[in-house]
């Protein structure tokens, strides 16, 4: 079974180099750096709207190393008298960018987003969210629903909550005990699929759109058999995306 | 008429066809286990005195009454000569302290006990604490609290487990979850070093008990699930430093193979044979984690470990033998170059780490005793093999295997059972044994007075289906859905007295629950080991007859030790509180509507949240004044 989420032949260390290149990189692969975020909290774009000292401003249109430098030209003294006037009029241009590049990690939004709905009862979706969890090994850790490292997801406690919201959130942002951060792995829409899935790991969709079987041989039964189990969120409200 | 009579031979042929099937499905269908009494076979005779095994004369150690290491001496005999508590009087045995560590996950640590004082490590957060033993209130002395990561509870493997801390002049040396070793002062608690070696961020965790060997301080890392590539370490006593790193997998220079490694057997020899006998940069995430028990012969300066299965569990992803994993390599402790290594699971099929201890033994031959290590392998078969060159004598099934047929002692490779060998995208039905093998990491024991290794098993099955894995940093690296269950005869555990010598089990006691504790031989011819539901029992060597059981708060993964107090009284001490791989469907509150929970164990101990509960205790025994 191949998937396109099939990492490349890894090479670790995660590539070191100039700040620019790792950035790119990041970009590019699925799976890029071993660090997971934790917790929640504010994360910016890249570039001059970053206030953290760790940050590197970006390239607009990364060359590749070798041909750096080559482009700005050997006429020096055009640049140096065009030059501050140039930059002057690109700040605008860049500040511009930072609306667009500034984004809220907060899980609130996530939590209180309704978009949960639309996944949630959706068979294409669930099913979706069924390959995500075999490829992204969530099931490493969770199985199929049981747990093992990490808490079962297919009975009624929930540690984080258990709205579409609130494993969406968990899903993309980490928890401080361990859960990490899928962010940098997947688009938010799978987030939700995944989430989706994962409330069908304890039958709370309507039957007729849970999926009567797995991708991959496996041990277990057909999740239109498992017993509907009751929510009880972590958190003492709760978003109504999530009742049906 | 003939025609009406035939239409009704047929129905009543056919009603007792239907009868007769549904009492067939009946008798044969499938068995639950209901094993519940422990029930003794004896097998063979005790070995006659000249023909028994001695523990290496090289590593021995004298009895001064203390426990310095987890595995007790450095040949990993787990033998206490203390002769107090005997088959006569251990029906008196009663409890005389306890102590809560307040941690309701696995505890496989074994105490220390040094001078006057207890020394208790735990799961995960891993504090360490020093009881007083002068006092008959045995009040604490000093806690430390080293303050792992909180996240390194995502990538450990089986539990929060930790196995014990190790003792060596003046000071407690230890493993955090996050990977850090730490040197205490043993008197006051306070820190003396802490080393970081393993990155939380790639699943490398660190779970096992450090060995201290020449003034080196001994670490290996976990993460066999993770495709962490493994190494152990020496760290330099004294100040933490990093004094050699071998790795399990790479180039020979990273492995520390030089002029000096001479393996026994063809398969061995070659050159980054860590790189070769991988796919393209597969090494570089294959796992080989030495995670499990290192033993130490003083005499050749040589220190005996496994390395762990290769990374992903899915053996089609890794064509070849993936040198260096699941094998053991004997080091040279002051350099760490390699000097033998031998591989007992090449192209590892189901799991089977070669992590467990090796039991330093001599054995009686003609021309003199022979040096050899005793292991009981994951595989299901003891290996003995000769200490200084890494041939091996011989290899016997000691619990029921079906996965691997023999060990070809010219060759050294095991034979595999070709219908048993997994395919991805297929459910390979009923491997035995299964993935935490015949044996776990529990340690085992060896009494110079039986001449028998008393080993705690497993007798476990499985069903296995292979998928293909992604490699993602930090997260599980397997491709396998397993499901697990008893073995022949319905019984989940197994201890096993082995005569190494005559190469067979002189007794055998058959446990319900599968065996996860470690096990203790004492003077006075008694076996100490516990069941996860919470027994802790004491039987005799010579015949394995139950003489004694006490039912702890909470089932036992632990180690027992056994010392000698400050008023000269012999005492037995064991940690219980549910938890590791084996019960982790307690400690984690798993969910056993899922059988492949926690890595396919779930399915097999899928009644042990009724008869235990989480909650670890440290149980301290004597005999009434």
């Amino acid at each position: 079974m191949s998937s396109p989420f099939r990492a490349d032949p890894p090479s670790l260390p995660a590539g070191r180099g100039r700040g620019w290149v790792r950035l790119r990189k990041k970009r590019r692969s699925p799976f890029p750096s071993p660090s997971p975020r934790r917790g929640e909290g504010r994360e910016r774009g890249f570039g001059v709207c970053d206030l953290s000292p760790a940050a590197e401003p970006p390239h607009p249109d990364p060359l590749p190393l070798g041909e750096r430098g080559k482009g700005a030209g050997p006429s020096g003294t055009a640049v140096r008298r065009y030059g501050p006037i140039v930059a002057l009029l690109l700040i605008p241009l860049l500040l511009a960018a930072c609306h667009r590049e500034t984004r809220d990690y907060k899980s609130d939004a996530l939590k209180a987003s309704d978009r949960g709905a639309a996944f949630e009862g959706n068979a294409f979706h669930i099913a979706q969210g069924q390959r995500l969890f075999g490829w992204m090994n969530c099931a490493g850790c969770h199985s199929h629903g049981g747990g093992g490292m990490g808490p079962p997801l297919m009975d009624d406690e929930w540690r984080y909550g258990g709205s579409m919201g609130e494993i969406a959130a968990t899903i993309l942002d980490g928890r401080p005990n361990g859960m990490p951060s899928f962010r940098s792995r997947i688009t938010e829409d799978q987030a939700w699929q995944l989430a989706a899935f994962v409330r069908a790991l304890s039958a709370q969709p309507r039957q007729d759109v849970l999926p009567s079987r797995g991708d991959e041989p496996r041990n277990t039964e057909p999740m239109t058999l498992d017993e509907r189990k009751p929510i009880r969120p972590a958190t003492p409200k709760q978003d109504d995306s999530s009742e049906e | 008429m003939l025609k009406r009579l035939g239409v009704w031979t047929i129905f009543a042929l056919l009603l007792a066809l239907a009868v007769a099937a549904a009492a067939l499905l009946w008798a044969t269908r499938p068995a639950q286990p209901e094993f519940r009494a422990a029930i003794l076979e004896t097998l063979a005779p005790l070995p006659r005195p000249e023909a028994r095994a001695a523990p290496a004369a090289s590593a021995a150690r004298a009895e001064d009454g203390q426990w310095t290491m987890p595995l007790g001496d450095h040949a990993a005999t787990r033998f206490s000569a203390l002769a107090q508590i005997n088959p006569a009087n251990v029906a008196r045995l009663r409890p005389v302290f306890t102590f809560d560590t307040g941690i309701a996950k696995g505890h496989e640590a074994a105490p220390l006990v040094i001078g006057t004082t207890m020394y208790v490590v735990t799961p995960f957060p891993n504090i360490v604490y020093a009881l007083d033993l002068t006092r008959p209130d045995h009040p604490l002395k000093w806690a430390f609290r080293p303050k792992p990561l909180q996240t390194a509870q995502g990538v450990a493997c089986c539990d929060v487990v930790n196995r014990g801390a190790a003792f060596a002049d003046g000071r407690i040396f230890f493993n955090t979850l996050d990977g850090q070793t730490l040197a205490l002062d043993a008197a006051t608690g306070r820190e003396i070093w802490r080393t970081k070696l393993g990155n939380i961020a790639i699943g490398e965790t660190i779970t096992m008990a450090p060995l201290v060997a020449e003034g080196r301080v001994l670490v290996g890392s976990s993460g066999g699930e993770f495709g962490v590539r493994g190494w152990l370490a020496a760290l330099d006593a004294g100040s933490g430093a990093l004094a050699w790193k071998a790795f399990s997998t790479g180039p020979d220079k990273d492995v520390l193979i030089g002029p000096g490694f001479r393996p026994f057997y063809a398969s061995d020899r070659g050159r980054d044979l860590g790189v070769t006998t991988w796919q393209p940069e597969g090494w570089k995430i294959g796992g080989g984690n030495a995670w499990g028990w290192i033993s130490y012969d003083p005499q050749s300066h040589l220190v005996f470990y496994g390395t762990g299965n290769p990374g992903p569990w899915n053996p089609d992803q890794r064509p070849g033998d993936n040198k260096w994993t699941a094998g053991v390599f004997a080091r040279d402790v002051r350099t760490g170059e390699a000097r033998w290594f031998y591989q007992s699971s090449p192209h590892d099929l189901f799991d089977h780490d070669d992590v467990n201890e090796s039991v330093l033994l001599d054995l009686p031959a003609p021309g003199g005793p022979r040096p050899v290590l005793v292991r009981p392998g994951r595989t299901g078969f003891m290996y003995v093999m000769d200490r200084l060159t890494g041939q091996v004598l011989s290899a016997d099934p000691y619990a029921f295997v079906n996965s691997m047929r023999r060990v070809d002692l010219k060759t050294g490779r095991p034979e595999f059972a070709p219908e048993k060998e997994p395919v991805q995208g297929r459910v390979t039905r009923n491997i035995c044994p299964a993935a935490p093998g015949g044996k776990d990491w529990n340690p085992s024991a060896f009494s110079p007075r039986t001449g028998l290794l008393y080993v705690p098993h497993l007798n476990l099955c499985m069903d296995e289906g292979h998928s293909e894995a992604n490699y993602i940093a930090g997260t599980p690296y397997l491709g396998a859905d397993a499901r697990m269950h008893a073995g022949p005869g319905g019984n989940r555990g197994v201890l096993t007295a082995w005569d190494p010598v005559a190469r067979r089990a002189v007794w055998r006691i058959r446990e319900d629950l599968p065996l996860w504790s470690g096990a203790l031989a004492t003077g006075g011819d008694l076996v100490f080991y516990g069941t996860m539901d919470g027994l802790f029992k004491a039987v005799d060597a010579r015949s394995g007859r139950l003489l004694w059981q006490f039912r702890l708060n909470s089932g036992t993964i632990g180690q027992p030790i056994s010392y000698r107090g400050p008023d000269g009284r012999q005492y037995i001490a064991i940690l219980a509180g549910v938890g590791g791989w084996s019960g982790a469907i307690v400690s984690g509150a798993l969910d056993k509507g899922d059988p492949t929970s926690a890595l396919g164990f779930v399915n097999a101990v899928r009644d042990l949240p009724a008869r235990t509960d989480s909650g670890g205790r440290l149980y301290v025994f004597a005999l009434p004044r």
